[in-house]
């Protein structure tokens, strides 16, 4: 089980929640002080994907944000709901570019902030899972 | 906290003061903005980022987009900012080449390309 769960549903205003919640539980893990910029920053891009992603493909689920504080690192996933957007995107590409691009933006802001990212495509959605070194205790 | 928006202007210049957090919720608010100064026929901003607490990648679409309208007029946008956390979205993104950045809203008023 996660440190700390949050579901939220598809809404722009509650990225702000999940990147609060976020940072509050980076630093209780003990994640370097100059590094929560970076983990808010992170949360906030990889939220906004998901709530365009759910949005623009009508799914009513909410978007899944999961803490976890291990020994030597603090990690998170943002699970959405939307099966296969590795690349090319859904069918209906065309009328939802601009989220598309927004949230390839964000996929690139993520990449250059966080040294340890992998996004993960399954049949049931994607997640991003990103994590930052802990002092040992 | 909210996004908080005032303009003024110097000379031909329109200085747009943001405030807070751009993010996917108030980036809305900031792309009205823009779109209604360059409607208004405000071509040369000065968006002074100063009080910006937070900016992420909406944001920044946002002031590409603007970049875009103000550049169909041969017009211009400029950017006030001091706080390396903000400057470093810029950076990672190539977009400091893209935007002229300034260190004070003077400066961004004098500047001439």
């Amino acid at each position: 089980m996660p440190t700390v769960e949050l579901l939220f549903s598809a809404q722009p205003e509650h990225v702000r929640t999940a990147r609060l919640v976020a940072a509050a539980v980076a630093r209780r893990a003990g994640v370097d002080e100059a590094a929560l910029d970076e983990v808010r920053l992170a949360v906030g891009e990889a939220c906004s994907r998901a709530v365009g992603l759910h949005r623009s493909n009508g799914v009513e689920a909410p978007v899944r944000v999961m803490l976890n504080e291990d020994e030597k690192k603090f990690s998170i996933e943002v699970a959405d709901e939307v099966p296969g957007n590795a690349s090319g995107g859904s069918p209906d590409a065309g009328a939802d570019d601009a989220a598309d691009d927004e949230g390839e933006m964000g996929l690139a802001v993520i990449s250059g902030l966080v040294d340890d990212v992998e996004v993960i495509e399954g049949a049931a959605g994607g997640v991003i899972r990103m994590s930052w070194p802990t002092p040992a205790v | 906290m909210d996004l908080s928006l005032s303009t003024r202007t110097v000379g031909d210049r329109t200085i747009v003061e943001v405030g807070g957090e751009i993010d996917v919720y108030t980036a809305p608010k900031l792309r009205e903005q823009l779109v209604e100064l360059v409607n208004d026929g405000s071509y040369h901003l000065v968006v002074d980022m100063e009080g910006v607490d937070f900016l992420d990648s909406t944001g920044l679409g946002v002031l590409v987009g603007g970049l875009k309208r103000v550049r169909a007029h041969e017009g211009s946008l400029r950017l006030v900012c001091n706080q390396e956390r903000i400057l470093k979205i810029f950076r990672i993104t190539g977009l400091t080449k893209v935007f002229p950045i300034h260190t004070s809203v003077d400066e961004a008023v004098a500047a001439t390309d």
